[in-house]
């Protein structure tokens, strides 16, 4: 059923219950997004994209990129309380990942160029959560996950060892935005790859899955190129 | 692993999804911690991504992946006992037994954590052994706390006449 929302004063017609940020784009309204992904399952973990709704008279502060939409919504994108929000996030990213060009980038172009808070460790990933979701839903396989919490969270695989599904396909290195999972040959045998995972240094498989015993087949990592090549050439890499 | 022990657990959350973090607290029942290979198998019992797991197991303070003692001490620190002296009362578990926070003595009795707040503010400061929660703690009532949990010929590391 569509329904029926004005979005920054234009009129949208939208299915009913689509995430708001469709609703905007189909507008051609832009709204600054973090951990979203079209091809992926809405996540809401990076609070970047907050839009402020009016329902019934009443004002709050939703994420869009996984608020329903219903009739007769009002939806603001650029609004004082918005953009103080926004501001508050990047500033937090800032002191978190300053030398993030991604966030550098966001900064800039939000006018930033300094955080209020305090500098602590420094740290590269942002948590979006993009390498996990992909390497799951995309990939199928689920072999890196998030990890413990608060300041603490982390992308790690399950009991911090190498793990026993990646399948070294390298998406999670291709997708990320601040390029913290890297895939790089492994020092002593150069054919193999070692996965970099913040603290965590893994090789995905010693043998490069040639064992007779692998349950992985050779097929699999066939079809897994070609789903990759086909999201690779459907859906561009998130950028600013 | 006493692989019957965790099929009945199974067994009786039906396999859902939902209520992973009851059936891990079921779990961890069993030897008071989650042994990784326990973990593994329920993962593949249950169809659920082992990574889910893990994050769960990481998330919440409750489960533990290492071995712990066989009572945890549990030590308020929430406003209302840091109020009442929180900080002491660890201080002399900590003494008493020779860990820290998150360690576990050398025999397996005990393991020390903290916790803020388990919602008893009333009875603060309140410390949590097993399941048996005290009242108004202060430092001199600690070793008596206890000494209830040791057999009777065995005494604290620390405890002299
Ligand atoms: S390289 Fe491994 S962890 Fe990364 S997406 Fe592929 S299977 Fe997942
Ligand atoms: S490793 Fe990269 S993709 Fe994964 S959560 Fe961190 S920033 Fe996001
Ligand atoms: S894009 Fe909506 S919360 Fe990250
Ligand atoms: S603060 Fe200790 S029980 Fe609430």
């Amino acid at each position: 059923m569509k329904v029926a929302i004005i979005i920054d004063g234009q009129m949208v017609q939208i299915d009913r219950g689509a995430p708001i940020i469709d609703a905007a784009r189909k507008a051609g309204i832009f709204i600054p997004t973090l951990c979203y992904h079209e091809a992926l399952k809405a996540y809401g973990s990076c609070r970047l994209c907050m839009v402020e709704v009016i329902q019934n008279k009443q004002s709050r502060l939703v994420t869009s990129c996984n608020f329903p939409v219903e009739g007769g919504m009002e939806v603001f994108t650029d609004t004082p309380r918005v953009r103080k929000i926004r501001r508050v996030i990047v500033e937090l990213l800032l002191a978190r990942c300053p030398d993030v060009p991604l966030i550098q980038t966001l900064a800039r172009q939000m006018g930033i160029d300094f955080s209020r808070f305090k500098k602590k460790e420094e740290k590269q990933c942002i948590l979006c959560g993009l390498c996990v979701r992909f390497c799951e839903e995309v990939v199928g396989v689920g072999a890196i996950g998030l990890a413990n919490r608060g300041t603490e969270r982390e992308v790690a695989t399950p009991f911090r060892v190498a793990s026993d599904v990646c399948i070294g396909c390298g998406s999670c290195t291709y997708i990320c935005p601040t390029g913290c999972i890297e895939m790089v040959p492994d020092e002593e045998t150069p054919k193999l790859r070692r996965m970099n995972l913040g603290k965590l240094s893994l090789s995905p498989c010693p043998n490069n899955y040639q064992c007779e015993t692998c349950s992985i087949e050779q097929e699999f990592f066939e079809d897994i190129k070609r789903v990759i090549a086909d999201f690779r050439n459907r859906h561009k890499k998130p950028s600013f | 692993m006493d692989l019957k022990k965790v099929d009945s657990i199974l067994e009786k959350h039906g396999y859902r999804h939902s209520e992973v973090i009851g059936i891990m607290q079921d779990l961890q029942e069993i030897e008071n911690y989650l042994p990784q290979e326990m973990l593994r198998y329920v993962s593949g019992k249950l169809e659920l991504n082992l990574t889910r797991i893990f994050d769960i197991a990481t998330f919440y303070k409750c489960f533990s992946l290492v071995p712990r003692g066989r009572h945890i001490i549990r030590v308020c620190c929430g406003t209302a006992c840091h109020l009442g002296g929180a900080a002491r009362n660890l201080e002399q578990v900590k003494r008493l037994l020779n860990v820290e926070e998150g360690e576990t003595t050398e025999d397996l009795t005990f393991s020390l954590e903290t916790v803020n707040c388990l919602g008893a503010c009333a009875l603060a400061p309140v410390t949590v052994v097993g399941k048996d929660y005290y009242d108004a703690v202060h430092p001199g009532k600690i070793e008596k706390i206890l000494s209830k949990y040791y057999p009777e010929s065995k005494r604290l590391p620390d405890a002299q006449d």
